[in-house]
């Protein structure tokens, strides 16, 4: 009985041994000069690709509810964020504390977008709830694509029109520029606050699931009237799934984008959303770890299919289409439990001889 | 005997030798009147009226779609009633919602079995223990020392549940893997977990053979005696209810047609009447 408390600890500890260890791998092949440009400069998206997906395998995994709007949590978050990081640039000379602001600002942000789209959303289930965040998800890449925003010396103006409309002073700066999005951003992010940002997720998202809250999230998600009747309030939990999510999601967004000079509204797509979904289906819904590799080797592929040119994203289809089919064939299955790759619900294959 | 109940502690599970107060006169734990529901037109159940005793077994009996399981819905307000009044321990639940109910102190099972499948037996019990683990979400992320002092008193908890209907062995082991006997068992448990004063059973003999039939009513026996608490069922097994029931209410098409003891409702010319339909005369040819 004790046995399966052990194999989760055992399999959240793997989890964090994965990160820590891809971690300093990377950090070995930066100090040698031995990794490529172009993959370093997509170090700290793959981090922040990372923590959508395993927020996002909260609630599709973990809830059992498609989201197909995350990105615009990520849009919030990223946006939030660059406000905080360039109004505190003056503030605050610590790059490292402007960035951790910028991050928890973000994901506090989108939170509470998380809480109020949450609101109409989570009385919807299934396909409904998946055609309303898909439409909240473009409701927000619009929104953000009207915004005017920018500081002077009188302090921070608003406008819905043109840069113009804001009368900023000579010594102004105009931080979001409409559909030119976010200008003149300091590039704040590295790849190790993506590497704590993974932990902080990773700590948050597995010590929920293996907690009280978790087992009542899970307990909505297999049967909503029977949790009912236990006295589970459906209502707050699947709330508490939704907002968790997109807090994370904003501190990515906000991770992201502190990790360029400009980020367009357009970045944060229904394609976005789905390229996370993709990492989580691929992952397999509910496992973390799988979220982790499938986001790092999803955003790898393009990378290194650039050999292929021209059939490159057909080749990164035909690799997706082969994962998939691998992954649901019977055979191929028990040849990788025969040698030894547990699957990660191994608990229905558990019989009465290994609860010692 | 004055029990305490607090939703938020963990009380003591009572112990074996607990002898049953069997006194329906008491002041009762379930009192209905003229409970009624319509859905479009039709009424499903019209002018319903029961009392049940603190530690009394009743059962509701009749005819398929009769209106039984409805009456269980609206108890649980998974259906609002459109008329009538539910006082639960002399407190109108008028304004509470499903999970207010069970928080209020009615637990039930499902006709057809709703367990969580895909969470073990022992998180299933843990979640009917939910509202007595007292720690929150941040104490849970967090790992605070009420993460671990409650995880462990569920556990113990959920343990000693599992024990008395010997599902101990059974504990890590996926819900939606158990045998149908085992199921219904760790449904009755998870409902048990919740700390009822009225345990609903929806019939939880359905699809059992005669010897699971009189195992089930032996635990019937067992969670009414050493649990004190009232137990509604709603069967069609005859011989299960005629054999513990010591009140049982007749339905057909939504309304009562007799009350009483087992002895009584067999001689009822209505219920007959209900089961087997008018008596026509015989005519020789």
């Amino acid at each position: 009985m004790r046995s399966l408390r052990l194999r989760s600890n055992i399999d959240n500890l793997l989890t964090y041994g994965l990160v820590i260890i891809a971690y300093i791998v990377m950090r070995i092949l930066i100090t040698s000069g031995n990794i490529s440009s172009s993959l370093q400069g997509q170090l700290v998206p793959i981090t922040a690709y990372i923590v959508m997906a395993v927020s996002l395998n909260l609630t599709v995994g973990v809830l059992g509810e498609l989201s197909l709007g995350h990105a615009g949590f990520m849009s919030v978050g990223a946006f939030s964020g660059v406000i905080t990081a360039t109004l505190l640039t003056d503030t605050i000379p610590m790059t490292w504390l402007r960035l951790a602001l910028a991050l928890l600002i973000g994901g506090l942000i989108a939170g509470i977008f998380g809480f109020l789209i949450g609101i109409p959303v989570l009385r919807l289930q299934g396909d409904y709830l998946a055609i309303v965040t898909l439409a909240f998800g473009e409701i927000i890449k619009n929104v953000m694509n009207t915004i005017y925003l920018g500081y002077d010396a009188n302090g921070i103006r608003i406008s819905m029109e043109s840069a113009n409309a804001l009368q900023l002073a000579e010594d102004g700066k105009v931080i979001l520029n409409g559909p030119m999005g976010a200008i003149g951003i300091t590039k704040l992010s590295t790849f190790n606050a993506g590497f704590v940002l993974i932990l902080i997720t990773l700590f948050i998202v597995l010590n929920l699931i293996n907690s009280r809250s978790g087992r009542a999230i899970k307990a909505v998600r297999d049967d909503k009237i029977a949790a009912e009747s236990v006295g589970i309030s459906s209502w707050r939990y699947r709330m508490m799934a939704f907002v968790t999510s997109a807090t994370l999601a904003g501190a990515a967004g906000a991770l992201y984008a502190l990790n360029y000079t400009t980020v367009v509204a357009r970045k944060f797509d229904f394609n976005t959303s789905i390229l996370v979904l993709v990492f989580v289906v691929l992952g397999g819904m509910g496992n973390i770890r799988g979220s982790i590799i499938a986001a790092t080797v999803l955003t790898v592929l393009p990378e290194v299919l650039r050999a292929f040119n021209e059939v490159r994203m057909l080749v990164y289809a035909v690799i997706l289409i082969l994962v998939m089919l691998v992954r649901n064939n019977l055979t191929l299955r028990q040849l990788f439990q025969k040698i030894g790759i547990k699957r990660r619900n191994s608990l229905a294959n558990n019989k009465e001889g290994d609860d010692s | 005997m004055n029990r305490v109940r607090k939703k938020t502690k963990m009380v003591p599970l009572p112990s074996q030798s607990i002898v049953p107060e069997r006194d329906v006169a008491q002041k009762p734990i379930l009192e209905v009147s003229r409970l009624g529901i319509n859905f479009g037109g039709l009424a499903a159940v019209e002018d319903f009226n029961i009392a049940v005793g603190p530690t009394e077994i009743s059962g509701i009996i009749g005819p398929n779609g009769a209106g039984k399981t409805t009456i269980f819905n609206l108890l649980t307000k998974v259906y609002q009633p459109t008329s009538g009044a539910i006082l639960l321990d002399g407190k109108d639940t008028a304004n509470m919602n499903t999970v207010q109910i069970n928080q209020a102190g009615i637990a039930r099972t499902f006709q057809n079995i709703r367990l969580f499948p895909s969470l073990s037996v022992e998180d299933n019990v843990k979640i009917g223990l939910h509202n007595q683990i007292g720690y929150g979400m941040f104490s849970g992320i967090f790992r605070l020392p009420r993460f671990f002092s409650g995880e462990r008193r569920a556990r113990e908890r959920a343990m000693e549940l599992l024990d008395i209907f010997d599902m101990t062995h059974l504990a890590s082991h996926r819900a939606g893997s158990l045998p149908y006997g085992a199921q219904r068992r760790l449904e009755l448990i998870r409902a048990l977990a919740t700390n009822p004063k009225l345990l609903l059973l929806d019939e939880p003999a359905a699809g059992m053979n005669p010897s699971e039939t009189e195992e089930l009513m032996n635990n019937i026996e067992k969670i009414r005696d050493r649990f004190q608490i009232a137990i509604m069922l709603i069967e069609h097994d005859m011989r299960l209810v005629m054999g513990i029931c010591e009140g049982i209410a007749v339905i057909n098409y939504g309304k009562i047609i007799a009350k009483g003891t087992p002895e009584e409702i067999q001689n009822n010319p209505l219920v007959i009447e209900a089961y087997l339909g008018k008596k026509k005369g015989y005519q020789p040819c």
